[in-house]
């Protein structure tokens, strides 16, 4: 409840704390602490029912009920499962790298966590810092997740450890470097580094960069699944082949850090997609209903659920294709990496550079007026949304188009082509060595 | 095959260009306690040793001290996906050299169970092949499919997976009152849940980047190697024992042969999707057909086959399952020996999986349809 009351009434809080500190100790120290201790409750909450919701989703695809036994619908079972893990030995192998072994669940973790700092979860206080360069934070930081997947499957000492790390660096590095680019094309229209700016751009404007960003949006999206090391591109834990990859050494509570970093890079990749290309804690008439009216506080926390549940969404995307797709395999993950994603960036850039630059260059006194304003973003009358989204639409079919022309001579590019239909051929009976005849047949030797 | 050399030191691990990776015989997609010793450069598989033998019981052995009606509950552990196809070559060798003649009835039965074993046997290829490839749903749509099929045999035989099916001479007892009820609504059922498997995997992009052209083996390679059952035919080879010597009732019974082209992963995958809907037209076919009748043949108290040798061989799911019997007139065979299909199949995992990653020799293995319990025995 305290929670509840901390969220409606911030003000009161503040008020209530300066009694007892000075105001830089108020604004600087505890303020922060106890957003960040909220942040990383609510998204450890969150991390632990989207195990839950993962296992129920899963469950109801594949014709059965999931968890049932631990609490009604098996709702507790996130908790049993925590407390197990916590109990469970901490299993470190003979030959392996202690120090490095011990390390690298902490590094994985932080990495995870730290880039929530940055994401504007809502409007004012709803965002721990908004750093004026968000989006260089979030792709530097989540960088260093890697090396705590190297680490883990070098100090393993296990050969199936090592090349679930080496499949791991090689993946998300790749995919790294697409999905830096794919948000260039969003932040051109944005005009800042910072998130909340990016939200407050599209807010401003009432539109969601996902129109002007289609492309951009599916090569985020791609990436951000791939970076995550979740399926269809999960190799570096690809259980048929390497056991369990990197973390094949892991037990216990060390495992269950992979675990929860995993979900939360999960959580942090859908809210960074929902910040640049779904409009973050924006959604129409909101705004209208309740901060015109006065009610700051409601607005705030209508914002937060907002941008919950649009990340929420995403989320289900993520489960949805887990459990639908096959894996695949590393040098078609690399193809898909560098041939289709990497080209369709790049695209993407050029375009949205010449559609940026078309709505500016047609926006003269005499002729057009397309845009409104550059206070928040590249503010953009009916007429410059019109023709951004535009471009989008055509960007689709131009990438398409050249990447078409990029791979058609590569193998995966046409295998419905390579397929062949099974023949049905209705063979000649030979003499039967037992035939179902009711008359007595002589003797065999 | 030569002997891959080990690499134990931590040193070997970092200097040498290529990697020995020892998959198994714990390992998650060996489909049992396979071992596979890979020498790899990078991913890439350039050498392979398979080392089989980690659930050796010596079946042969033991049938040489039994009787011939104590031998058939063995026989249903060899390959105990299909423990009903195990068991009918067994029982069918002993009736031939005995001269039996089983009833009609009964061969009908026994027809109507095989297929419906492929079809389990089908299914739980399927559902492992899959999620060796990474689509795990599939593997509980296909065991929802197969427990249908495991309740009939439970409700006909009192066990589902090692069920020791027959007798020598016929049946341990008539169908079960709602026998033709229960075959047929499985009949009518299937048909729709088996598009619903290849909706999802047929026309699936990363599924056909993962099979096709991926462990490719020839017509004249797969008849050199010894290939039999669905491995054989997605190579194009057509070879199918129900039809070339039939046993049973498949002499009566109306169906095809599907056959591949390439011989890769994803023809052998399409053939026995076929295969399935092949064994569902045959139960249709012996369901609607099954004569009245016994279901037993006169058998004498004591089995002593006269002294002499037979080889009687049956298309088993993964393969021809055949049986060697050497008697020499006692009640116990003197020698017996069993041709397992999956032992087989799996000398074509070399040639199959050279120059592909490690992620393709799962798909191969997969593929391959084995199942350890009969590759030791």
């Amino acid at each position: 409840m305290s929670v509840l009351a901390l969220l409606a009434a911030p003000s009161f809080v503040d008020t209530l704390l300066l009694k007892f500190f000075s105001e830089q100790t108020v604004n600087y120290v505890i303020w922060p602490l106890i957003q960040v201790g909220l942040v990383v409750t609510i998204t450890a909450g969150w991390v632990a029912y989207a195990t839950y919701l993962e296992r129920k989703i899963s469950a109801f695809m594949q014709a059965r009920l999931g968890p049932m036994r631990v609490g009604p619908w098996g709702l507790l079972q996130p908790i049993a499962d925590g407390l197990k893990l916590l109990t469970k030995e901490d299993f470190i192998p003979e030959n392996a790298d202690r120090w490095i072994f011990f390390v690298a669940p902490y590094i994985a973790v932080v990495a995870a966590f730290i880039v929530l700092a940055v994401v504007p979860f809502g409007p004012d206080w709803a965002v721990i810092t908004d750093v004026n360069i968000g989006v260089l934070f979030v792709l530097a930081v989540s960088s260093v997740g890697v090396l705590a997947l190297i680490l883990a499957g070098w100090s393993s000492n296990s050969k199936y450890a090592l090349l679930g790390a080496l499949r791991s660096s090689a993946q998300m590095v790749s995919y790294e470097v697409s999905m830096g680019l794919a948000i260039i094309g969003a932040l051109m229209f944005a005009r800042t580094l910072s998130l909340s700016g990016v939200v407050e751009a599209q807010a401003s404007n009432s539109v969601w960069f996902l129109l002007y960003q289609p492309v951009g949006f599916m090569i985020f999206l791609v990436s951000g699944i791939a970076e995550n090391n979740r399926a269809p591109f999960d190799l570096p834990e690809a259980e048929s082949e390497l056991v369990a990859g990197f973390h094949t050494e892991y037990s216990g509570f060390r495992w269950s850090l992979f675990f929860m970093a995993e979900y939360t890079a999960m959580v942090v990749v859908t809210a960074v997609a929902t910040t640049l290309y779904l409009g973050g804690w924006y959604f129409p008439f909101v705004y209208r209903l309740t901060e015109a009216k006065g009610y700051h506080s409601v607005y705030v926390v209508v914002s937060l659920i907002v941008f919950l549940a649009k990340a929420g969404l995403l989320l289900y995307l993520y489960f949805w294709l887990r459990w639908t797709l096959p894996r695949f395999r590393y040098d078609q993950l690399m193809d898909l990496g560098w041939k289709w994603m990497l080209p369709a960036a790049l695209i993407n850039i050029v375009v949205t550079a010449i559609a940026v630059t078309v709505i500016q260059g047609l926006d003269n006194p005499s002729g057009m007026h397309t845009i409104k304003s550059l206070s928040a973003g590249l503010g953009l009358t009916v007429s410059g949304k019109v023709i951004a989204i535009a471009f989008g639409i055509v960007n689709l079919f131009l990438t398409a188009g050249v990447l078409s022309l990029i791979n058609w001579r590569s193998r995966d590019f046409n295998l419905k082509k390579q397929r062949h239909q099974i023949r049905l051929v209705d063979l000649p009976k030979g003499k039967p060595a037992v035939a179902p005849v009711e008359t007595v047949s002589e003797a065999r030797p | 095959m030569h002997q891959v050399e080990i690499a134990t030191t931590k040193n070997a691990l970092m200097d040498a260009p290529q990697m020995t990776l020892n998959m198994g015989p714990q390992h998650p997609s060996t489909h049992g306690v396979l071992r596979v010793v890979l020498k790899l450069d990078g991913e890439t598989v350039i050498d392979l040793d398979c080392d089989v033998g980690y659930l050796h019981r010596g079946m042969e052995k033991i049938a040489e001290n039994r009787m011939y009606t104590m031998i058939a509950p063995y026989w249903d552990r060899l390959d105990y996906i299909a423990a009903v196809s195990n068991g009918l070559v067994w029982v069918e060798t002993v009736e031939q050299m005995m001269g039996l003649d089983v009833p009609r009835r009964a061969h009908y039965i026994r027809t109507i169970l095989t297929e419906l074993n492929r079809i389990a046997s089908h299914l739980l290829w399927l559902g492992t092949h899959a999620l060796d490839i990474g689509a795990i749903t599939i593997l509980l749509w296909a065991f929802r499919e197969r427990e249908e099929i495991l309740k009939i045999f439970e409700r006909q035989f009192g066990a589902r997976l090692t069920c020791h099916a027959w007798r020598v001479g016929g049946m341990p007892n008539d169908a079960y009152d709602d026998f033709a009820s229960d075959v047929k609504r499985f009949v009518d059922n299937f048909p729709k849940r088996l598009d619903e498997y290849e909706t999802v995997l047929s026309e699936n992009r990363i599924w056909l980047s993962r099979t096709v052209g991926i462990g490719v083996i020839s017509g004249e390679k797969a008849i050199a190697i010894g290939l039999s059952g669905p491995a054989l035919r997605g190579s194009g080879v057509a070879w199918d024992i129900r039809k070339a010597r039939p046993y049973a009732a498949y002499a009566e019974m109306d169906f095809d042969v599907p056959l591949g082209e390439n011989g890769d992963t994803y023809d052998r995958y399409l053939v026995r999707m076929e295969e399935m809907r092949q064994s569902r037209r045959i139960v249709k076919q012996a369901i609607e057909n099954l004569p009245d009748g016994p279901v037993n043949a006169k058998v004498p108290k004591l089995i002593k086959p006269p002294v002499g040798d037979y080889y009687h061989s049956i298309e088993g799911p993964k393969g021809e399952i055949g049986c060697y019997l050497v008697s020499d007139g006692t009640q116990q065979p003197w020698r017996v020996r069993v041709r397992p299909p999956s032992f087989i199949n799996l000398q074509a995992l070399k040639q199959m999986s050279i120059g592909h990653l490690v992620a393709d020799v799962v798909a191969i293995i997969g593929t391959l349809d084995i199942v350890l319990g009969e590759i030791d025995r």
